[in-house]
């Protein structure tokens, strides 16, 4: 059953992830980016990690593709078509791809990848322990930093989204 | 771990994601499309952290974490991306790679 439901978000991954990338309308690529990332999240469901499939959901799928979709439609038209690659930027780029993923599955497929047993945590409440452990096997400080440049990036944003600065406002107005 | 499936396939997965947005990176011509693929690019690292850790290192949540703070920084990433994108088009009026050839205003 599991195996299933695996083969089916695979599939889903894939094609959505190929369809955002070809697809010549920009809405509908962004609509397809959006599936990809829900089954992500479903595969982190599935895997048994329910906290990062909700953060996933929430924060990827909710946030970030609420976010693109935003900017799409404030900088072009809805039905925005754009222009085919050129064959041989296409054939180059699809070459170099299929060389490099093969060469990965290649390598992927000989490494010896070993298992060190162990019993699981991957509960909730340990998450939420190791996320405020200052040291030894604790995320505190990644967690203070994540902090800090989320902080950074929303005024960096805002700062730089801002169209008038504060000296120039109404000779701006004048020419818009 | 999931039964009936390796680990083979989730990264045979995960590397053929990573790749179909290298390739996007590669074709596309416009800065919003630009950062869809590196959304790609960005989960198949994702669903390679959490394979490990679910498959090779059960005990320690580590790729779990490390997850987690991909998607805080790729938040980041984007919201920053967009203020650019959307300050670009108020001054030139386009988001073509081609048409952004200078930083200066």
């Amino acid at each position: 059953m599991e195996k299933i439901v695996f083969y089916i978000l695979a599939f889903a991954m894939l094609s959505f992830s190929l369809m955002s990338v070809l697809s010549q309308r920009l809405l509908r690529s962004a609509v397809y980016l959006f599936g990809m990332l829900a089954s992500i999240a479903g595969f982190y469901f599935l895997i048994g990690y329910h906290f990062l499939g909700a953060v996933q959901l929430t924060v990827y799928a909710g946030g970030i593709v609420v976010l693109i979709i935003f900017s799409i439609l404030l900088t072009h038209e809805i039905d925005y078509k754009m222009e085919r690659p050129s064959w041989l930027r296409a054939g180059a780029a699809g070459i170099v791809c299929l060389g490099g993923a093969a060469m990965m599955l290649h390598l992927l497929s000989t490494s010896p990848f070993t298992r060190v047993e162990a019993p699981e945590r991957s509960d909730l409440n340990t998450l939420g322990e190791l996320l405020l452990t200052p040291g030894d096997g604790g995320y505190l400080l990644p967690f203070e930093l994540i902090s800090i440049l989320l902080l950074a990036a929303m005024i960096g944003a805002i700062v730089i989204a801002k169209h008038h600065l504060a000296g120039n406002e109404n000779q701006e107005n004048k020419t818009l | 771990m999931i039964p009936g499936v390796s680990l083979l396939e989730i990264l045979t997965v995960s590397t053929l994601m990573f790749f179909i947005g290298v390739y996007g990176f590669v074709t596309r011509r416009n800065l919003i499309t630009i950062l869809m693929s590196l959304e790609l690019v960005l989960n198949g690292a994702a669903i390679n952290f959490v394979a490990f850790n679910k498959y090779l290192y059960p005990g320690q949540p580590a790729g779990q974490f490390f997850t987690l703070f991909l998607i805080a920084v790729a938040a980041a990433e984007v919201a920053l991306a967009i203020a650019i994108v959307i300050n670009l088009y108020r001054r030139i009026k386009s988001v073509e790679v081609e048409n952004v050839n200078t930083l200066k205003h």
